[in-house]
């Protein structure tokens, strides 16, 4: 499990990106729950956690991609692919999330990167 | 509601489609479509895809086994609506009866008078035109870029990235200055001198010329047909040529709206739509780039051309149909556009031309990077975000709930 931040210190409405490889976005809903996907949208290289809040749903900041946080899925185009979603715990007032073993939905110009070919 | 009949099947269309189907339409649903082609997505044809780093198979629409039940019929166009029966007749000859109508013909791009047949000038808003300048761009050279909107802009950041000699030309003081507002569309516009992109401004363009020996064109020796030769040179206005081994024409685009004239669907360049999609025709709804539907913030009708109002819009013009116009609905979202150019970030929401005053709220234009915010009477009204991704949504979501109340159709 990793250590992401004090639940105090994410407001209602508010999202943690946590700088693990790929990076994880933790939001914290303005119903009070917290959940944990994958910060990066399958469609293309944008970080959700700078993205729009709303309900259980963030749209991507760029292009308005919709995933649902409890799934991971596409709630509306461009993208096609469900991010991952990771288990979070609140401990002691301390947020930890456990990433998933599932191979990531990378954007095709992340996951040509990371092969080692031009983006 | 027995049969719905969709008349495009670009992104407008695709989502009046998925938005009856979502509402609970169970009827039959036919989606008509000029090109060929399943839906696709189009802001990649001036960007990634120029480059090759985005392919065909992902500039599809629709998702992997997604099934709206619907006939397709593709590369066929509609050439008239009888609104008595609601019949959209097709360049086949075929008929499509249907008990509603959404209208997704989008908009055909503005060709530069003259230039019909010379290899080497292009417009771009189809796969197919992306694909004729995908390989012309692969050639190398030197581009001229005729036009300061999005395309224009984007294309000639691809095209430098690729390595080519770009000039731009633009009609107005600078690039985007129409969408953004002067000021800060000469703050954006840094972006092509950063890289040695020659701008071009205030200019506009008599017509094209082809390689020595071919026929000089200017709007008033237009011929159709091929064989006439390469492009050789922009004209400008003000009598100055500008080589060119490729010419890309992005002036804007019209309304296909061609197809409805005679129909009693009332045309006001595009389809004059309530603030919810409705015609002046029951049963007769458009969306996307068409569409101009009423603007309450704008007291104007107005054809917004963007990817968001595209994929937005097409619900409340869906519920609508399905109501007979009875529906509450939401106004739309202040429109919102995305531009990438050289690697920066360009996002903007709201109505520039609204402003009578436009500040920088963070960052500094000369990093370019930086937010602004346009103000009328001091209500913001639009905002501009340069790699400003994270603040510049908090913006847009408050442009968005100061504007949102809720009405009746």
């Amino acid at each position: 499990m990793i250590p992401v931040c004090l639940l105090v210190e994410l407001p209602r409405g508010e999202a943690y990106r946590l700088d693990i490889d790929p990076p994880v976005s933790v939001f914290h809903t303005d119903d009070g729950e917290v959940f944990a996907i994958d910060d990066t949208c399958t469609h293309q290289d944008a970080s959700l956690a700078d993205g729009w809040l709303e309900g259980c749903e963030v749209e991507c900041p760029l292009h308005a991609s919709k995933f649902d946080l409890r799934t991971g899925a596409v709630d509306a185009p461009p993208a096609k692919r469900p991010v991952r979603t990771h288990e979070v715990f609140v401990v002691d007032g301390m947020i930890y999330v456990q990433p998933s073993t599932e191979a990531p939905n990378l954007p095709p110009c992340i996951a040509a990167r990371l092969a080692g070919e031009p983006a | 509601m027995k049969t719905v009949a969709v008349v495009g099947a670009s992104l407008a269309g695709l989502s009046a489609a998925r938005s009856l189907r979502g509402q609970g339409y169970d009827g039959r649903l036919v989606i008509i479509g000029e090109e060929s082609h399943r839906p696709y997505d189009r802001p990649p044809l001036s960007k990634e895809f120029l480059t090759g780093a985005v392919d065909e198979a992902e500039l599809a629409l629709e998702a992997d086994g997604e099934d709206l039940d619907a006939e397709w019929i593709l590369g066929t166009r509609a050439v008239g609506l009888g609104i008595r029966d609601r019949s959209v007749r097709l360049a086949d000859g075929r008929a499509v009866r249907a008990d509603g109508v959404v209208v997704a013909t989008g908009a055909s791009a503005r060709t530069l008078p003259g230039s019909d047949g010379l290899a080497g000038v292009h417009v771009l808003r189809t796969l197919d035109d992306a694909r004729a300048l995908r390989d012309d761009l692969a050639r190398g050279g030197r581009l001229v870029v005729v036009g300061g909107g999005f395309v224009g802009a984007e294309v000639a950041s691809t095209a430098y990235g690729m390595g080519l000699e770009v000039t731009l030309v633009a009609a107005g003081p600078t690039p985007l200055s129409g969408q953004l507002g002067p000021d800060m569309a000469a703050a954006v516009s840094l972006l092509h001198a950063d890289r040695g992109v020659r701008l071009l401004c205030g200019t506009g363009v008599r017509g094209v010329t082809g390689k020595p020996g071919e026929p000089p064109t200017t709007p008033w020796t237009a011929a159709r047909g091929s064989g006439r030769g390469r492009v050789a040179a922009v004209l400008l206005d003000d009598g100055r040529s500008i080589p060119a081994d490729i010419v890309v024409v992005g002036i804007g685009a019209n309304p296909c709206t061609g197809w409805l004239e005679g129909s009693g669907v009332a045309l006001d360049n595009g389809v004059r739509c309530g603030a919810d999609g409705t015609t002046s025709v029951p049963g007769v709804v458009a969306v996307g780039d068409c569409a101009a539907w009423y603007d309450p913030a704008l007291a104007a009708h107005r054809r917004v051309e963007h990817w968001t109002g595209a994929r937005e819009r097409p619900a409340a013009a869906a519920a609508a149909l399905l109501s007979g116009g009875t529906a509450p609905f939401t106004p739309p979202r202040p429109p919102y556009f995305w531009s990438d150019q050289y690697g920066v970030r360009i996002q903007f929401s709201g109505h520039a031309a609204q402003a009578d005053s436009v500040t920088i709220e963070d960052g500094d234009p000369a990093d370019r990077s930086f937010l602004a915010v346009y103000r009328r009477a001091g209500h913001p009204v639009a905002v501009l975000g340069m790699d400003r991704t994270k603040l510049f949504t908090r913006w847009r979501r408050q442009l968005a709930t100061a504007a949102a109340p809720v009405g009746t159709a």
